[in-house]
């Protein structure tokens, strides 16, 4: 038999085999010759990460409990794989175009770079993680004791823990040497997929010799299925469908399925072969589970553990070689799976725990003295430290006994919470950080309460009286009966109401909450990634330093990388030397290098230092498109009072020329004014001189200049009693006389008042009396006056043979129309203009009047609500008057 | 869920060529979905009694199913290896 020493020097030159392939690899993608490294190939076979040891030894065990059940862990994944085109591809995409460093960043990024939120999902995957890592550990001790049981070593049997430190130094070597700027691990990728050809070879060495060595041929072995105690269809419906959901979900949602397939993913085309390469892996790796645990079932003695039937059948069948190979790919499992998850464990802690609060507590950003990246590899070495003692500690909690598989449905469980989360962020763009906050919450605790807590051992966390009675005795607190509901299947129980009560949480608070703006912007960025795979942000250009950027460059990607980066993007430019202008494109790309390194977030928040608070977020947009908003309705409102303004002004220079006019007109009426009254005043002088001076006139004489003094007098009392009235009239001052009337009357009276000195010059009158008949409320003596004054000027300036007023009326509803037209020559259109003004005479031949007759009708018919206007084209002179019949109703 | 990267691009009428190419796209989104009902068949076999299947009935359908999605899928994707819808925009 092999000695434990011997199998503990094969284990460390295995090991050293590993680093040979991933330092050649490294090197290699160092020299830039990728092109093997990065084969589908290569990528499908970094994806078996997914079958661990739980696939290696407990596939069997879980076939020996329960039958097939065992496949649905694989069909699931299967399921996804061939469906790439669904969702991995979506998932690649965003991961590649966002730089996506962890299944944490992603929901991250997705709900506007929350780091709560990513701290969040850290600790779930953490926790999450632990079973599956105590899963691994447990197997290599389990193998390693197998062996010391043969070779009569147990008390040499090395324990747990330095399975476990072993493999968290392996980790720590291997996965931490360097700060890749992608976030790639060429070499470790490359050092998987050896390893699973190292397990498939293993599995299928094995599977071939229980079928054909021991089995004695296909035929048979399937005869001895059938005949075995799980040689019938056995399986629980509710579980066939659970399991296969969990196993999908879970192989979407563990870090280290997330680190293989997309923030390793070189080629999107990859997927394409992946999508029938990997299912097809999973068939070889599952083929010979239930031939290996039907023979384990036959050949091992009663209650030996089946979950090491794979390690065990060679071993009683003395083939040690074959065990030893056996050996070999369970410990690949198991090592490759430890390594990839605390890798990708430690780079969401770093990233999102450790940096965040570190730049935070230094205070200084990423300004800082000394090398950021010593701190980051720090933090990932502490995390890789720190997640594979917690999965020891689980184990030694658990006390290392429980079925491999039941441990792995645990750690699947916890992580698919997160599907619900990443499912909604990708599809919906109404998910919010606020509803997976809430989400993930939920789904996390009830997981924890109802599975993770119970599954390290009944009172060790959770007492048996809360088993039995419930939380704080409440009976529908019970972790295995929520809601009183018993006789589930404890996973089942957990996945369905965990998972029930995330989805609702995570959809309810969606629903009532709003998301940021930058929430928004990524959102539709995820959601529709298809259409426009470009970067969401822009930095404003031109307040970045450089130098300062090269520095901080410097210190998280390294001197070279960071050097060749720069002089690579100033080549781009076109500028000399080796310091690029900060454009946005350049902060940019460098802000993706970082985020490589250290996350979107910190990367953020790093450039953001260093550009000196000028990068634009969606925020300060916002905030720049408020004040702009303001700014446009503040100058609106300034343009609305300059409008005011001119508009003022204007009427101000309108007035002003009014006023002027006035002013001119009011000279020229001063003048007119005093030519009128000098007039009479002169003959009223002379005659009443020649009166006094000279004492022989005759009777006849004196009484003839007597009479003429008289009547200049009664002239200038006209034109005062005139200007009197149409100063009053003017200045609205005039108090209306109204009454009802009849329009008839009207005429009458003013056909007799100014026909009354008739000296038989006859104007005759032609009026339709029938039409007259028309009842009026008004003033009738201003209106009267009116109609006076047009008679009278038919009376004096007609020149026909035969002179004639033809008064027209006219109804139309309440306006009344008055047309006084008589049969002379008419008034020349240039006098036509100035009729209605003051001292405006037609001709000086009969210089009756002032001159204020009209202005003084215009006055009258305003203040009456009418107008009076000339009538062209009559023949005659003509002049109509507009007037309501109700001065009352017009006014209204 | 259709691929707006290709129905926004072209339009109504497309060559033979291309009008095939969609149709496979259409073959592979649906790969999953043939898998995911044949695999719940099992769901209808009784599970008690003497009637139930036997195991090796059980796992030569299973992995029956599984190798004819595997070989379906391999069929559909050699002849869309060169298609342009999956030209690599979201690189830089």
């Amino acid at each position: 038999m092999i000695a434990l020493n011997a199998l503990v020097a094969i284990c460390l030159s295995y090991v050293a085999f590993l680093f040979a392939v991933a330092f050649v690899a490294e090197r290699a993608a160092r020299r830039g010759q990728v092109g093997w490294l990065r084969s589908p190939l290569v990528y499908t076979l970094s994806l078996s990460i997914y079958c661990t040891a739980w696939t290696f030894y407990g596939a069997v065990g879980y076939a020996a409990r329960s039958g097939l059940e065992y496949i649905t862990i694989y069909l699931g994944p299967s399921l996804v794989m061939l469906g790439w085109w669904w969702l991995v591809r979506k998932m690649v995409r965003i991961g590649r175009t966002q730089r996506l460093t962890s299944i944490a960043d992603l929901i991250s990024s997705r709900f506007g770079k929350s780091n709560l939120l990513a701290i969040g999902v850290t600790i779930l995957a953490v926790i999450g993680t632990t079973p599956y890592i105590a899963l691994q550990l447990q197997s290599v001790t389990l193998s390693f004791d197998v062996f010391a049981q043969a070779s009569g070593e147990a008390e040499q049997l090395p324990s747990a823990i330095w399975v476990a430190i072993g493999l968290a130094l392996f980790t720590v070597v291997f996965g931490t040497r360097n700060l890749d700027v992608n976030e790639r691990h060429h070499g470790v990728v490359m050092a998987i997929a050896v390893e699973a050809v190292v397990k498939l070879f293993a599995l299928m060495a094995v599977g071939l010799f229980v079928v054909w060595g021991i089995g004695g041929g296909l035929g048979a072995t399937l005869e001895k299925i059938d005949d075995s105690e799980i040689g019938a269809w056995q399986v629980e419906g509710g579980r066939w469908a659970g399991l296969m959901l969990l196993s999908a979900a879970a192989f979407l949602c563990l870090p280290r399925m997330f680190q293989v397939m997309v923030v390793e993913n070189d080629d999107e085309a990859h997927l394409r072969t992946a999508s029938w390469a990997f299912p097809t892996y999973l068939i070889c790796m599952s083929l010979f589970v239930v031939p290996i645990a039907v023979v384990g079932l036959d050949l091992m003695p009663a209650g030996s553990n089946p979950d090491l039937f794979v390690l065990t059948i060679p071993l009683s069948q003395g083939r040690e070689g074959l065990a030893i190979l056996s050996f070999l790919g369970g410990f690949s499992s198991a090592t490759s799976m430890v390594i990839v998850a605390a890798i990708a464990l430690s780079t969401m802690v770093s990233n999102h725990i450790v940096m965040p609060i570190w730049l935070r507590f230094t205070n200084s950003g990423a300004v800082v003295s000394g090398d950021v990246r010593n701190v980051v590899l720090l933090a990932r070495r502490l995390s890789i430290v720190g997640v594979v003692m917690l999965g020891y500690l689980y184990y030694r909690l658990s006390g290392g006994g429980n079925a491999l598989a039941a441990i792995g449905l645990v750690s699947f469980t916890g992580v698919a919470q997160v599907l619900p989360v990443v499912l909604g962020g990708l599809f919906w763009r109404g998910a919010t950080r606020i509803g997976a906050f809430a989400g993930l919450t939920l789904g996390f605790s009830v997981w924890l309460f109802t599975l993770f807590l119970p599954s390290v051992g009944t009172g060790v966390v959770i007492s048996t009286t809360v088993m039995e009675q419930g939380f704080f005795g409440w009976s529908w607190l019970r972790p295995q009966a929520l809601f009183g509901i018993e006789g589930l299947d404890p996973l089942m129980h957990t996945l369905f109401w965990s998972l029930a009560l995330n989805t609702i949480a995570f959809f309810g608070f969606s629903l009532v909450s709003f998301p940021t703006p930058l929430e928004r912007l990524q959102g539709a960025q995820f959601v529709n990634i298809f259409q426009h795979s470009s970067s969401v942000r822009s930095w404003s250009p031109g307040v970045a330093q450089s130098e300062d950027l090269m520095v901080m460059a410097q210190r998280i990607l390294g001197a070279g990388e960071a050097q060749a980066l720069f002089s690579r993007a100033a080549r781009k430019q076109g500028v000399s030397g080796n310091l690029p202008e900060p454009t946005p494109g350049f902060l940019e790309l460098l802000e993706r290098e970082l985020s490589g390194s250290v996350g979107a977030a910190t990367a953020h928040a790093m450039i953001g230092q260093i550009v000196g608070g000028m990068s634009v977020s969606v925020q300060d947009l916002m905030a720049v498109a408020d004040e702009s908003a303001q700014l446009m309705e503040y100058s609106a409102r300034l343009k609305e009072q300059s409008d005011e303004l001119s508009r003022t002004a204007r009427k101000l220079r309108e007035a002003n020329q009014k006023l002027t006019r006035i002013s001119v007109q009011k000279d020229a009426f001063l003048s007119q004014i005093s030519h009128e009254l000098r007039t009479p005043m002169t003959s009223v002088r002379a005659f009443s001189e020649i009166l006094r001076d000279s004492g022989q006139l005759t009777e006849a004489e004196q009484t003839k200049y007597a009479s003429i003094i008289h009547d200049e007098a009664i002239r200038l009392t006209r034109l005062l009693d005139d200007l009197l009235d149409l100063s009053v009239l003017e200045n609205g001052q005039v108090s209306l006389n109204l009454r009802h009337d009849m329009l008839r009357d009207l005429l009458d009276r003013a056909a007799a008042a100014a026909l009354a000195d008739d000296d038989g010059s006859a104007l005759r009158l032609r009026r339709d009396r029938a039409l007259e008949d028309i009842p009026i409320y008004t003033d009738p003596d201003r209106l009267t006056q009116v109609f006076i004054n047009l008679i009278s000027n038919s009376k004096k300036y007609c020149e026909a043979e035969t002179p004639e007023l033809h008064i027209r009326v006219g109804q139309r509803g309440d306006l009344l129309s008055l047309d006084f037209v008589d049969n002379g020559f008419g008034i020349s259109p240039e006098a036509q203009d100035v009729i209605f003004e003051k001292f405006a005479r037609v001709s000086d031949q009969k210089a009756g009047g002032a001159g204020l007759g009209l202005a003084i009708c215009r006055q009258i018919m305003a203040r009456l609500g009418g107008e009076i206007t000339y009538l062209k084209g009559e023949g005659g002179a003509a002049f109509r008057i507009d007037l309501p019949t109700n001065i009352t109703v017009a006014a209204q | 869920m259709t691929d707006v990267t290709e129905t926004t691009r072209t339009s109504v009428f497309l060559e033979r060529q291309t009008y095939r190419r969609r149709r496979l796209v259409d073959a592979a989104r649906l790969v999953p979905v043939l898998g995911l009902l044949l695999w719940l068949v099992p769901l209808l076999w009784p599970s008690e009694g003497d009637s139930r299947p036997a195991m090796s009935t059980a796992i030569l359908y299973l992995f029956g199913v599984w190798i004819f999605l595997v070989v379906i899928k391999f069929l559909i994707a050699r002849p869309l290896r060169s298609d342009p819808s999956d030209a690599q925009d979201g690189q830089e």
